[in-house]
C-alpha cells in the first residue's frame, strides 16, 4: 500500500501543491436565460390577508413605477445553484487560498460563527427606519462598539457610520474642512500633506473633498521625510493624513514630531489605521497626538475584507472635533439608546442610515470573543508572522525589502524584485502569474510603483508556520525557474482556466463593457 | 499597431563594438579613435558584444524564428549568429576600424529597409548617432553598454532590453515615449567641465504595466502630464513672463496653450503668446531686464539621471536664476518621473557653486491638477 503522507514529501521537505483551477466554461447568466423558466413560486396571499393588505405598488409615485418588469434572465433554481456553484470554484477566494498574498488587505480569517450572527433573521430584518425603541438591541451593539474603539484608538467619540474605508477618510478630510470654516480659515488652508506611502486613499479622498494634496518622499534612510514635512507646512496646511505603519510595513518613529509640526502650523492630524493589525493594544492614536483617526472594520476587526464584506469605516475624533461628526450619533442616557441627531456643526450624512450594521456586529462579536489581552495578542502573532515570512523571503535571491535596511516591519513588508527583473527582464506580475499555479494568491502593489517591481505580502495572525513556509516555498521555487526556465514563468499561469488576457481592453473606454447592457449595446453597434 | 501583427517582424540590430571601452579604464566615455586606442592600449574590454548578445538571448528565448537585418562582423553580425540567428546581413565596414559614420551609415539603411524596432548596444554617442540620422520617424530601444548614459531611450539592463523587445515584437507592448537623447562633450569631461546638451527625442517602445487585481489601476503618465498642464495654465497670469524649459511635460503646457514650443530648447511665454523662442541666456537676461516683469521658470528635470538645471538647459544660467528667484522657479514633473529617480534628489549643476546651493534643499514639485510633491534638489556637481 501507497503512505500518502510520505509521498508528500521529497527529500524531507514538502512538495509544492498541485493543483489546477476549475474549469467550467460557464456562460454568462444572461446567455442561459430560456423564457418561462422560473425558481419555486411561492403560494398565493390568502384571501383574508389579500383583503387587509395595502397593494404595496400603488403606494409608490407613478414617475418612480417600472411600466415593464426588468428584464432578468429566467433561469431555473437548480441551474441557478449550478452556476454560482461553478463559478465560485473558478476563484481563489481566500477561503481556498493561503491569502497572504493580498498585502495591505489584511486578509485574516474570520469566523464563520460571526458570519452566522449577522445572517440571524433578528439581525437580517432589521430594517433602518424602525423605530428607536424597537432596535435598542442593534443601538446598544453600536453604542457599546463604540466605547470599544474608544478604548484602542483613546479617542473620544466615534461614528460608525461610513460604509467604507475610503468614505470614513473622506469623512475626516471634510471634519478637518468642516474644523477650519468654524475659525473662517478654511478658505486660506486649502492643502492636505499625506506621504507617497500612506494609504492612497489619503490622496485621493483629501482630493475628492477639495483640497490641494502635497505628497512626501521617504528621506534617505527610508522613513517619512520629517525635513520634508517641514518644507511642506505653511500656513496654507489643513491637516495631514498619514498612515502607521505605512503600506512598506515601516512604522514612522517620529510621528509625534511629525504631529506637533503640522499642529504648530494650525493644521490638524488625522491618522489612517487602516494598517492597525499590528498595533493592537501596543499604540494608540491619543497618545501619538492625533486629532482624528480611522478604522477598516472589514480589515483590523475581521468583518471580513474582500467580496465576503462589506466594507465598513469608523471614524474617531478628539473632544473638539466631536461636535462635527455625522448625524445621527448613538446616544444612553441610562436607560434607552437614542439617535441624535441635534448636532448643528455636524457635516452631515456621508452614508444613508446610520452604518453597516451585520459588518459593526460581527467586528464586535470578533472584539468580545478575544478580549483585551487577545487582541494584543492579534497584533504580537500579525507582527510575528511578518517578521518571520521577511527572513525567509530574504533569503530568495533577486529580491530585497527597500528602504529601513535591515529592520524589521510591523505587518506587512513591500518587497521588490528588481534585482531579478534587472538580470531576467521577467517582472513582478509574472511571478504573479506563476503563483496562481500553485492556488496561491499574488499582488503587485498600489500605483504609482514607488518600490520597483513590487510585491506587498501580510501574513496577518491568522496563518500557520507551515502557510507561511508554503507561500514561501512557492516564491522560492519561481525564483529558481526564472533562472533556469524562464519560459515557464512568461507562459504562466498554466493551471488556471483563462492563461492570459489581453490588457490593452482595459486603457480603451471602446472596449469596455460592465454590463450586460453595455455589452448587447456595443455588440450591436460592431454589428452594424 | 494591430495591423502589423500578424505579419513577421523585422529587428534592426546595431553594435556599437567600442562602447563601453572607457569606462573601466577611467576615460569618461569612448568617443574618438584616439580615445579608443588608448583605452585598449589600457587594457580595456568593450561592453557592447557581451551585453548586445545578452540581450539577444532574451529576444531569442521568446521569438526563434526573428528576421535580423544588421551589419557585418562585430557590428551586430556576431552577436546575431552567436545567438542562433540568421541574420541578413548589409552593409560593409572596416572591421576593427568602425566609427560613428558606420552607425549613421547602418541605422540610415535600416531605417530605409523598414525595420519594425532598431535595438542598438552602445551608449549616449551611438544614441545621438542613431537619432541624427533617423530622428522620430521609427521606434529605437538601446541596450545600455556605454561608459555615459545620461539619455533616456535605454532599457534599465540588457535582459531588460531584450524583453521590451520581444514583447514589441509580438505586438504585446504597444506605447511608446519619447525619450531624450542627451549627449556629454567628452573632450571637455575629461578637462573636468561637464556639459551635455539635449539633442532631442528617440521613440521607444513603452511597456504601459497592466496589472491583476482590483486594488490597482493602470497608471496613465500622459493623463498626468495634460493634468500639470492644466495646473501650470490654471495658475498663469497675464502679466508674467514665463521661461519655459526643454522638455515633454514642459511642451504640453505650451500644446494646451496652442503656442510651438522649441523642444530642445527654451522659449518665453507671456499673455498666452510665445515671444520668443529657443533663447539663450544673453537673450533671456535682455528680456527680464527689458521687460521689467515677474518672471517665472518652468522646468522639468531632464534625462534619466533628474538634473533641473545644468544638463539640456544650460541657457537658463545662473545668472537667469538669480534675477528670477528660487521661488518663481516652478517645477513640473509627474510622479512616474520622480519614482523613476528611485529616491535619488533632483540634481543641480549650473556652474556656479553659490547657486547650486541656493536651489538645494526641498522644493515644491507640480505633479498634477492640485497636487504637488515635495522634493529634495541636491548639489549636482561632479
Amino acid at each position: 500500500m501507497n503512505n500518502i503522507t510520505k509521498e508528500r514529501y521529497a527529500n524531507g521537505k514538502p512538495r509544492l501543491r498541485r493543483f489546477h483551477q476549475a474549469k467550467w466554461d460557464e456562460p454568462i447568466i444572461f446567455e442561459m436565460s430560456c423564457e418561462g423558466e422560473r425558481g419555486i413560486l411561492v403560494p398565493d396571499l390568502e384571501p383574508a390577508i389579500e383583503r387587509t393588505a395595502e397593494d404595496a405598488i400603488s403606494t409608490l409615485p407613478e414617475g418612480l413605477r417600472r411600466n415593464q418588469p426588468p428584464r432578468l434572465p429566467e433561469i431555473s433554481q437548480p441551474q441557478l445553484v449550478r452556476h454560482y456553484t461553478r463559478l465560485s470554484q473558478e476563484t481563489l477566494g481566500v477561503d481556498v487560498n493561503i491569502d497572504i498574498g493580498q498585502g495591505t488587505c489584511t486578509m485574516k480569517y474570520s469566523p464563520k460563527v460571526n458570519e452566522l450572527l449577522a445572517r440571524m433573521p433578528k439581525m437580517a430584518e432589521l430594517h433602518p427606519l424602525e423605530p428607536e425603541e424597537a432596535v435598542q438591541g442593534i443601538l446598544e451593539i453600536f453604542y457599546k462598539f463604540e466605547q470599544i474603539l474608544r478604548e484602542i484608538s483613546g479617542m473620544e467619540r466615534f461614528s460608525l457610520q461610513p460604509g467604507a474605508g475610503s468614505q470614513a477618510i473622506y469623512a475626516n478630510a471634510s471634519i478637518i474642512r468642516a474644523y477650519h470654516e468654524q475659525r473662517g480659515e478654511a478658505e486660506q488652508r486649502d492643502e492636505i500633506i499625506t506621504t507617497i506611502f500612506s494609504h492612497p486613499s489619503n490622496a485621493a479622498c483629501a482630493k475628492t473633498a477639495g483640497f490641494k494634496v502635497i505628497t512626501l518622499y521617504p528621506d534617505a534612510d527610508g522613513y517619512p521625510d520629517l525635513v520634508a514635512l517641514k518644507a511642506a507646512v505653511s500656513e496654507s496646511t489643513a491637516g495631514l493624513m498619514i498612515t502607521n505603519p505605512e503600506d512598506t510595513g515601516i512604522f514612522n518613529p517620529r510621528i509625534e514630531e511629525f504631529i506637533k509640526v503640522v499642529h504648530d502650523a494650525g493644521g490638524l492630524c488625522a491618522y489612517d489605521q487602516a494598517n492597525a493589525n499590528g498595533i493592537l493594544g501596543m499604540t494608540r492614536a491619543k497618545e501619538a497626538g492625533f486629532d482624528l483617526c480611522h478604522f477598516n472594520l472589514h480589515k483590523t476587526f475581521s468583518t471580513p475584507h474582500g467580496c465576503g464584506g462589506p466594507g465598513s469605516g469608523a471614524i474617531g475624533v478628539t473632544k473638539t472635533l466631536a461636535p462635527f461628526l455625522p448625524t445621527p450619533v448613538v446616544e444612553f442616557d441610562g436607560h434607552a439608546y437614542h439617535l441624535n441627531y441635534d448636532c448643528p456643526k455636524s457635516i452631515g450624512k456621508i452614508r444613508s442610515f446610520y452604518g453597516v450594521a451585520p459588518a459593526i456586529l460581527k467586528a464586535y462579536a470578533w472584539v468580545m470573543s478575544l478580549g483585551a489581552h487577545g487582541l494584543r495578542e492579534v497584533a504580537r502573532t500579525a507582527v510575528l508572522n511578518n517578521n518571520y515570512l521577511l527572513k525567509r523571503v530574504l533569503e530568495i535571491p533577486g529580491v530585497s525589502a527597500p528602504y529601513a535596511k535591515g529592520k524589521r516591519r510591523i505587518e506587512q513588508v513591500r518587497y521588490s524584485w528588481e534585482e531579478l527583473a534587472e538580470r531576467t527582464g521577467i517582472h513582478s506580475e509574472e511571478i504573479g502569474l506563476r503563483v496562481a499555479d500553485f492556488g496561491l494568491h499574488y499582488w503587485t502593489s498600489h500605483h504609482p510603483w514607488v518600490v520597483p517591481e513590487p510585491s506587498t505580502l501580510e501574513p496577518t495572525e491568522s496563518f500557520s508556520k507551515a502557510d507561511i513556509d508554503e507561500y514561501v516555498n512557492v516564491l522560492r521555487h519561481i525564483a529558481h525557474e526564472v533562472a533556469n526556465n524562464p519560459d515557464q514563468v512568461k507562459t504562466a499561469p498554466h493551471n488556471s482556466t483563462i492563461h492570459r488576457i489581453d490588457p490593452a481592453a482595459l486603457d480603451n473606454p471602446a472596449e469596455w463593457a460592465v454590463t450586460w447592457r453595455a455589452y448587447q449595446k456595443k455588440i450591436h453597434e460592431d454589428s452594424e | 499597431m494591430s495591423d502589423s501583427q500578424s505579419l513577421p517582424r523585422k529587428l534592426g540590430l546595431i553594435v556599437n563594438p567600442l562602447a563601453g571601452l572607457g569606462g573601466r579604464v577611467g576615460l569618461k566615455g569612448s568617443d574618438g579613435i584616439a580615445i579608443q586606442r588608448k583605452a585598449l592600449q589600457l587594457g580595456a574590454v568593450p561592453q557592447s558584444p557581451h551585453r548586445a548578445a545578452e540581450a539577444l538571448q532574451r529576444v531569442r528565448s521568446s521569438i526563434s524564428d526573428l528576421g535580423i537585418i544588421t551589419y557585418p562582423g562585430e557590428m551586430g553580425e556576431d552577436e546575431a549568429r552567436g545567438c542562433g540567428f540568421a541574420p541578413m546581413v548589409i552593409g560593409a565596414i572596416k572591421e576593427g576600424e568602425t566609427t560613428s559614420k558606420d552607425t549613421r551609415n547602418a541605422a540610415r539603411d535600416m531605417c530605409r529597409m523598414g525595420v519594425d524596432l532598431l535595438l542598438f548596444a552602445g551608449g549616449d554617442g551611438t544614441a545621438r548617432d542613431i537619432f541624427d540620422t533617423v530622428g522620430a520617424t521609427m521606434f529605437v530601444l538601446g541596450i545600455p553598454s556605454g561608459v555615459k548614459i545620461h539619455s533616456a531611450g535605454f532599457a534599465v539592463s540588457p535582459a531588460c532590453a531584450g524583453e521590451v523587445a520581444a514583447r514589441y515584437l509580438q505586438g504585446r507592448v504597444t506605447g511608446y515615449r519619447e525619450a531624450e537623447v542627451m549627449d556629454v562633450d567628452e573632450d571637455l569631461l575629461r578637462e573636468g567641465i561637464l556639459s551635455a546638451r539635449l539633442y532631442g527625442y528617440l521613440k521607444t517602445p513603452f511597456e504601459e504595466r497592466f496589472i491583476q487585481g482590483a486594488k490597482t489601476r493602470s497608471s496613465s503618465d500622459r493623463a498626468a502630464t495634460e493634468n500639470i498642464a492644466r495646473a501650470i495654465i490654471h495658475h498663469m497670469r497675464e502679466t508674467c513672463l514665463y521661461i519655459i524649459g526643454p522638455g515633454t511635460t514642459t511642451r504640453a503646457i505650451t500644446s494646451r496653450l496652442g503656442l510651438p514650443k522649441t523642444l530642445v530648447g527654451v522659449d518665453v511665454v507671456s499673455g498666452g503668446k510665445r515671444i520668443s523662442a529657443d533663447v539663450n541666456e544673453a537673450r533671456l537676461l535682455d528680456i527680464i531686464d527689458r521687460e521689467d516683469r515677474t518672471a517665472k521658470i518652468i522646468i522639468t528635470p531632464i534625462g534619466g539621471q533628474g538634473y533641473l538645471f545644468g544638463r539640456g538647459n544650460q541657457q537658463i544660467s545662473p545668472k537667469v536664476i538669480r534675477e528670477v528667484g528660487r521661488e518663481n522657479v516652478i517645477v513640473v514633473a509627474t510622479a512616474e518621473k520622480i519614482n523613476s529617480l528611485r529616491g535619488r534628489p533632483f540634481l543641480v549643476d549650473t556652474g556656479e557653486r553659490a547657486t547650486d546651493r541656493m536651489l538645494s534643499g526641498y522644493i515644491r514639485v507640480v505633479s498634477g491638477y492640485d497636487e504637488e510633491i515635495i522634493y529634495r534638489v541636491a548639489d549636482g556637481t561632479r
